[in-house]
């Protein structure tokens, strides 16, 4: 369809750029499921099962899912850490990401590293990181090692708009930039860092703009459009895969929930978080898959009741597995030599 | 065994490793084309090409903690700072990243890196002249190396090297030059082993880096009135094994640190501390400990040379602690 731009995707021409109905399905299920699996998550806490911080990413769906559904299985991923979208939407089993937010042995990082710290380097995942923009040059550092091995990879590594006012976002990709690395820095623009506005604390407030400190290309996409983010992840991830440099994507989108838990929201109105849930990127994809004709009503209350199956099984496995082992305290601080 | 300096002696482990590895690469302000700030690194660019030496911006945050990343896909980087009081720039790097991933995803990383960094001063004022190794020392996750002598500098790096764990490698400005008998062929020397460097009955002084060249010296010193110090050398910071202190503590019943950093929380308060714990009774006199004034380190020449121990205080120090 000549002339349709692939970022602005409607309904009427979704199936006009290649979306199979078992990758739309897939995709929808994949954002009830991190919904979900969220909420659940927060009851928990709630009862006290679940501890510390938890940053929920209720809102923000369709960028993970998009995201993963452009990378190829051995592309590196890197996260912030409000990180429970990506490794759900990376296929990683719901139960052993409830488990690590229990703190329990069978979680991803054997619960020693809780909400923020998920990882399954088998799956490429590297792990979320918890300073901000901290985890940015190690993005980088993937990426070298990734070229210096001859591995066609690309590095995604994904932030907060917040991250881009640190000095590490600034180090790291004009680095990247320099040694023309794949990566691609997926910025979600959420627009508050915990409870700041984003314009309150950013000379610049469109994040794509930063892309010209490093000469690199930069792109705004709506983040609550799963099938935007998929086809602009894919292509900036193809130039970078093919010596294209590091490239920059800012995902507009919005959190429903509190910074963390707790959080008041003084910061922002009931209406401003009511309107933003018009545009919620869950019931604007089912609305796509069902115009489309890639499901019935029917067919999707299945797979509704999948996912709440799905999420009750990582509950109950959260639940019942063993803490771990208290000899466990002293392992994995060296490797062993 | 030929004599080689201290510099040369990094030099060769550094060279020997890349040719024994081809997952070695060293990454840094001015490595390449310079040379080294410190000509460790001259002729490298030329032997080794740009793929494995890497010039970087002046963004310690971004050297480090690209090294980090490289370690954990599966590369052995070296990253060199300048200078040791650089790492402050990249200290998330170091704190959060590099002494943290192995244990926070549950073993599921490794960080195989060594940072090299000489600490030192030489008039170069406040910011420019600190020792920070007790800052480092303190993170459980990270390995601190601090050797003092070509030999030890050699067989240490090399084992950092194929370590599969951050080290801290730390060098000393001021011993680059410093010559010393280092075995011609392979070897190498384990992380975390002290080292007896002048046997004596009379006094225990532990020291590492530039600090035990001061210890050995007013030791010599000491002799000649018939005073024998028993001088060792830590030669790595974490993990600290202080058996060799603690027998040492056992014949002489004195023990004195002799360190370059400023005393308060520093690598002396650990060391005093385990000696006052683990071997109390042994002692006959309380643990003494020399540093640096507590004081920013001044430019003036006068003033500097008022700000570390030399051969003349520790003499000083030792002769009304055996009196």
């Amino acid at each position: 369809m000549p002339g349709t731009s692939p970022l602005r995707v409607s309904a009427e021409d979704a199936a006009a750029i290649h979306v199979t109905g078992e990758e739309a399905l897939d995709w929808l299920k994949k954002m009830i499921l991190i919904r979900r699996f969220e909420e659940r998550a927060e009851e928990a806490y709630g009862q006290g099962k679940i501890g510390g911080f938890l940053h929920l990413y209720i809102g923000e769906e369709a960028v993970a899912v998009g995201a993963m559904a452009a990378l190829r299985p051995e592309d590196d991923v890197i996260t912030h850490y409000r990180d429970h979208g990506y490794v759900l939407s990376r296929g990683i089993e719901p139960k052993r990401v409830m488990a690590e937010l229990y703190g329990k042995a069978a979680g991803l990082s054997k619960g020693k590293g809780g909400s923020m710290h998920m990882a399954d380097v088998r799956s490429h995942l590297w792990g979320g990181y918890a300073i901000v923009g901290g985890h940015i040059p190690v993005a980088a550092g993937l990426a070298l090692a990734n070229r210096y091995r001859n591995l066609p990879r690309v590095v995604a590594c994904f932030f907060g708009e917040g991250a881009t006012n640190t000095g590490s976002f600034y180090a790291a990709l004009n680095l990247a930039a320099v040694w023309k690395l794949a990566l691609v820095a997926i910025v979600e623009n959420n627009r508050y860092g915990m409870g700041t506005a984003f314009e309150r604390v950013s000379a610049v407030g469109d994040v794509y703009r930063k892309a010209a400190a490093f000469d690199i290309p930069g792109v705004r996409i709506d983040g609550n459009d799963v099938l935007a983010v998929r086809d602009a992840v894919r292509r900036v991830a193809d130039r970078a895969r093919t010596g294209g440099g590091p490239q920059l994507i800012e995902a507009m989108t919005y959190r429903f929930r509190g910074h963390s838990m707790g959080d008041p929201q003084r910061y922002r109105t009931r209406e401003e978080v009511e309107e933003a849930k018009s545009r919620d990127p869950i019931a604007r994809w089912r609305r796509t898959v069902l115009a489309n004709g890639f499901a019935t009503e029917d067919e999707l209350r299945k797979i509704g009741d999948e996912v709440e199956v799905e999420v009750e099984e990582a509950v109950r496995f959260a639940e019942n597995s063993p803490a771990p082992d208290p000899g466990e305290l002293r392992n994995d601080v060296l490797v062993p030599e | 065994m030929s004599e080689k300096t201290y510099r040369d002696a990094i030099r060769e482990a550094l060279r020997e490793e890349m040719l024994r590895d081809e997952l070695v690469l060293i990454m840094g302000e001015e490595v390449g084309v310079w040379g080294g700030t410190y000509a460790v690194t001259r002729g490298f660019y030329d032997e080794f090409g740009e793929r494995r030496i890497l010039d970087t911006p002046i963004a310690e945050d971004a050297i480090v903690g690209a090294a980090v990343g490289a370690a954990m896909g599966g590369l052995r980087p070296v990253a060199e700072l300048m200078t040791i009081n650089f790492s402050l720039v990249a200290m998330d790097q170091i704190v959060n990243n590099a002494a943290k991933i192995h244990f926070m995803f549950g073993g599921q990383a490794r960080v195989p890196l060594v940072i090299r960094a000489p600490t030192g001063w030489g008039q170069l004022a406040a910011t420019h002249s600190q020792s920070l190794e007790a800052w480092f020392a303190h993170l459980p996750g990270l390995l601190v190396v601090m050797p003092a002598t070509p030999y030890d500098a050699k067989g240490l790096l090399k084992t950092a090297i194929r370590s599969d764990n951050p080290v801290m490698f730390i060098e000393h400005a001021r011993l680059y030059g410093v010559k010393g008998e280092v075995p011609d062929g392979e070897f190498t020397l384990p992380i975390g082993v002290s080292d007896v460097k002048r046997p004596g009955r009379d006094i225990t002084i532990v020291s590492y880096s530039r600090m035990l060249h001061v210890a050995l010296g007013a030791a010599s010193v000491l002799a000649k009135d018939g005073i024998e110090c028993e001088v060792i050398d830590l030669r790595t910071l974490r993990p600290l094994d202080m058996a060799p202190v603690y027998d040492s503590v056992q014949k002489t019943h004195r023990a004195l640190i002799v360190e370059e950093d400023w005393t308060t929380c520093g690598m002396g308060a650990e060391i005093a501390a385990r000696i006052g714990l683990d071997r109390f009774d042994a002692l006959d006199v309380p643990v003494q400990r020399m540093g640096q004034v507590e004081v920013p380190v001044p430019y003036a020449r006068n003033l500097e040379a008022l700000m570390f121990p030399d051969e003349t205080s520790v003499a000083r120090k030792v002769m009304e602690m055996v009196a």
